[in-house]
């Protein structure tokens, strides 16, 4: 980053921490209007930073690293086919995937909420799906939350020189569930329970969530190994320009 | 090579049982969205609940989206994807094959 990029985001830091400190109180997308505002803004400014730097990454992979803009691209539009599938799952209720793991592996996870905070927007004006409101608790969870965790479980399995299919599958399967454990975070923190307070009520809405969620869970893991196999196969060079190696022999 | 395609084929075998199963398995479930479960659950949680935004849409069309609308943007969204995704591909794969062809001259 340059001194001036580095400056920005800096300030979109402090921009952050300045919203986040006046707060008093403490679904995969949560519907519109079911967020109170003073939270909606909370975590619209707690995403702020990292889709600064997302943004300032994705402008540097533009100008040197044209290469690379043939698999970003397909990343976003990953997330675009997977975001919009609405899978049934073993409880008796549809729920629909992220898509955001591939991203995370490939390009990290703040490129990756650019691409995803794209496709919450996308569903939250034309399909009445999440919500503009709501937006910023969702693009932390699905955007931001799950490609950390993505990113972070992927990482780990390229020092230590594990095979790197488990680790693509194991970064997208649980990047997926993390999403949704911070959804039931979110509700319960905006719903505590009369009893029990937050966390009970985080517990509730993990009910929810979690059992629907993992078969879909271990869906997107296979279906990212499956485009992982197929770029590796065709995507060489620009697997390479976005220093996708091979750790191991897997 | 050989081998990375039988993995695929299986591993698309086995993502198609594990949507497929539930549908038989559970007949008679009604398959609703778990985002809708979620509002149930604040409503339990914290009684009526009146959500204080409307999505815009919603607030234009003076109500829900028509189900079948919906899917059709449903549709458009992965049709989008699905488009990028093939048309960069294709590019791909014939790329590979001309790299072939000129190291085979």
């Amino acid at each position: 980053m340059t001194s001036k990029e580095k400056r920005i985001w800096k300030i979109s830091i402090l921009f952050a921490s300045v919203f986040v400190a006046g707060q008093t109180a403490g679904a995969m997308h949560i519907m519109e209007g079911y967020l109170p505002p003073t939270l909606c803004i909370a975590w619209g400014a707690v995403c702020i930073p990292f889709l600064v730097k997302g943004f300032l990454e994705m402008k540097k992979i533009f100008s040197e690293n044209p290469r690379a803009i043939t698999i970003l691209a397909m990343s976003g539009a990953y997330i675009f086919v997977i975001s919009a599938l609405k899978i049934p799952s073993v409880t008796g209720s549809c729920s629909h995937m992220t898509g955001t793991g591939l991203g995370a592996i490939l390009f990290g996870p703040c490129t990756t909420s650019i691409l995803g905070i794209t496709v919450l927007i996308f569903q939250a004006i034309l399909l009445a799906h999440g919500g503009l409101t709501t937006l910023g608790a969702n693009t932390f969870s699905m955007a931001i939350a799950g490609p950390f965790v993505s990113f972070g479980i992927y990482q780990i399995f390229k020092k230590f020189n594990l095979s790197k299919r488990a680790g693509v599958f194991l970064a997208a399967a649980i990047g997926d569930l993390v999403t949704y454990c911070v959804t039931s975070i979110q509700l319960g923190i905006a719903y505590p329970s009369m009893e029990g307070g937050v966390s009970t009520s985080v517990l509730e809405f993990l009910g929810v969530f979690a059992p629907t969620q993992i078969p879909l869970a271990i869906v997107e893991g296979l279906l990212t190994v499956i485009i992982v196999i197929t770029l590796e196969n065709y995507a060489k060079q620009e697997l390479k320009a976005v220093g996708f190696n091979r750790p191991g022999n897997n | 090579m050989k081998k990375d395609a039988k993995l695929v084929i299986l591993l698309l075998i086995l993502v198609a049982v594990i949507i497929i199963v539930p549908l038989f398995v559970l007949k008679g479930a009604q398959f609703g969205g778990s985002d809708d479960a979620g509002s149930v659950k604040v409503e339990e949680i914290s009684g009526e609940y009146e959500p204080w935004f409307t999505p815009i849409l919603e607030t234009v069309l003076d109500g829900e989206i028509p189900g079948e609308v919906e899917s059709l943007l449903f549709c458009v969204q992965t049709g989008i994807g699905v488009g990028v995704i093939a048309f960069l591909m294709g590019r791909m794969v014939e790329r590979k094959k001309h790299e072939k062809s000129d190291t085979a001259c």
